[in-house]
């Protein structure tokens, strides 16, 4: 490879490490919520989108600082998907797994329907001024700080994800109401409350998600949530549904694999891309890349 | 301690428990023999509130517990080994224990507790770092017992805590659970293996399709020929 050559793949992984840190961070909610329920939360993605749109309100609207913005529109998405869970998912836990998808469907397009009506069909952009964008010279690569805050407040978030997970009693809980519901209520485990705060944390980090990709591609609408959603669920598949660090790998190998061949000139392709790596992977590797075997629960 | 009357449970069409009533004192062991299918794992869920009763009344300390949550049954006092140890697979054994101390925020006296069952069963704290389903069979069974007994029960419900193990560890099992109801627990004891479950036994109930057949006096059951022909192998 010419110099070139280089200057241009690591422009690109830098490129693609940003896309793909906002496809994890999605992820991340699908694969939390089917390792504890077993049920794709397919209104996930219109999450995402009620996550970008209260950040763009209160920065356009309230001139509030993005930051704050995106910690609020955190706050709001975890109320929205803990009320979802409530009011869609709760009460068809216990019937067939196909209702619960089926009321998962309804959700995700009352939400986008709404967001329609209320905002409008047209896509919205942040205000010019909402993130300072100014570009750094890493050796050979430019690296933008609107990239540079996906990847640092994506990479934050994940952290903070990690410790809750695997260190705090809640974290705990949910690991052992996702391993065997019944058992982790014999021990006392409120899991309904288990279930509700797994909800509450992956919404809030697919709010994080839809405000920064909001200000990435400057453009925020209704119908945003389907493609990010549908891409992110395949990442969490390439990673292994359930698995949190699957999730993580499989929306940066996502990521990076569609910003690479975009720049290899297959652009038109770009929304396949994820798609067909998703099907050749599970070609090879039906459980994705860090997913256990299945076991069927008795 | 707990009172049971009147119990009817069903699983869709099936009925599971019919008008199955039985109690347990204070300090004692109780054992529910019976046949695979004999629903002794149904009463054990439905009181720790897992399955639902369709009617009949649980009461525990003289309070009605029938159909509260099974997080609420834990806190009053009612901990489950459930039928096939159950441990959580993928986390720890200091994890497992320390899942068993859901209920308990005195951070200091659960440290104690651990402390108290790795006395107890030294094996689990050899491997305390290990992950639970690199434990053997009877090594899964210490940790699903020690880790019901961190909730501090003061009755605990024992699913088939012989299955699957050597017999010469099955008898450790039963030692452990002679001890554990010497230092104060209550217990019932659900076991497909009569012979072991009615030697340790105060009282006994012995359960066939869904219902109580027979009951009394441990001794008195296991001289029963009836028992003795259909649970004891002669």
């Amino acid at each position: 490879m010419n110099a070139q050559g280089t200057h241009m793949f690591f422009q690109q992984l830098i490129n693609g490490i940003a896309l793909g840190s906002t496809y994890a961070l999605i992820a991340l909610g699908y694969t939390m919520v089917y390792g504890i329920i077993t049920l794709i939360n397919f209104a996930h993605g219109e999450i995402f989108m009620a996550g970008a749109f209260v950040g763009l309100l209160l920065v356009a609207t309230f001139k509030m600082n993005i930051f704050a913005a995106m910690v609020v529109s955190m706050l709001v998405c975890m109320v929205l998907g803990v009320l979802i869970e409530l009011i869609a998912y709760r009460r068809l836990r216990k019937s067939s797994r196909l209702s619960a998808l089926i009321s998962a469907i309804g959700v995700s397009i009352f939400l986008a329907t709404l967001a329609q009506m209320i905002f409008g069909a047209n896509a919205r952009s942040f205000p010019d001024d909402a993130f300072p964008v100014r570009q750094i010279h890493i050796g050979d690569a430019d690296i933008s700080t609107l990239q540079l805050l996906i990847i640092g407040v994506s990479a934050l978030l994940m952290v903070a994800l990690e410790y809750i997970v695997q260190r705090t009693k809640l974290g705990k809980a949910m690991r052992a109401t996702s391993e065997d519901y019944n058992t982790a209520a014999l021990m006392g485990i409120n899991v309904n409350m288990i279930i509700s705060f797994t909800f509450a944390i992956g919404s809030a980090l697919a709010a994080a998600g839809g405000v920064l990709v909001g200000v990435l591609f400057n453009a925020v609408s209704f119908n945003m949530g389907l493609m990010a959603g549908l891409k992110a669920f395949a990442a969490a598949v390439l990673g292994g549904i359930g698995s949190i660090p699957g999730a993580m790998l499989g929306g940066l190998l996502l990521g990076v694999t569609e910003v690479m061949g975009v720049a290899a000139g297959y652009s038109s392709y770009r929304d396949a891309i994820a798609f067909f790596i998703l099907v050749l992977v599970l070609l090879i590797r039906p459980t994705g890349l860090l997913g256990r075997k299945i076991q069927k629960k008795v | 301690m707990l009172s049971v009357e009147k119990l009817f449970v069903s699983y869709k069409a099936i009925k599971a428990l019919q008008d199955v009533s039985f109690n347990v004192e204070q300090g004692e062991i109780v054992a529910l023999i019976g046949a695979n299918g004999a629903g002794k794992t149904t009463i054990l869920n439905t009181v720790s509130g897992i399955v639902p009763a369709i009617s009949g009344k649980i009461a525990f300390k003289g309070e009605d517990i029938t159909g509260i949550q099974p997080h609420e049954i834990v806190k009053r006092g009612i901990s489950q080994v459930p039928e096939g140890r159950r441990v959580f697979a993928n986390m720890s054994v200091l994890e497992n224990l320390e899942m068993g101390a859901y209920i308990r925020n005195d951070k200091k006296a659960v440290a104690e507790e651990i402390d108290e069952v790795f006395q107890r069963f030294p094996r689990l704290f050899e491997r305390k770092k290990q992950l639970a389903k690199t434990l053997s069979g009877g090594e899964q069974q210490m940790l699903a017992m020690g880790r019901a007994l961190m909730s501090r029960p003061a009755l605990l419900l024992l699913d088939e805590p012989s299955m699957g193990l050597a017999p010469m560890l099955v008898q450790q099992i039963f030692d452990i659970i002679q001890e554990i109801n010497a230092s104060g627990t209550t217990i019932m004891l659900v076991e497909q293996n009569a012979n072991m479950a009615l030697s340790i036994a105060n009282r006994a109930y012995v359960l066939e399709t869904g219902e109580v057949v027979l009951s009394g006096d441990a001794k008195e059951l296991a001289a029963n020929p009836e028992v003795r022909k259909a649970y004891l192998g002669e």
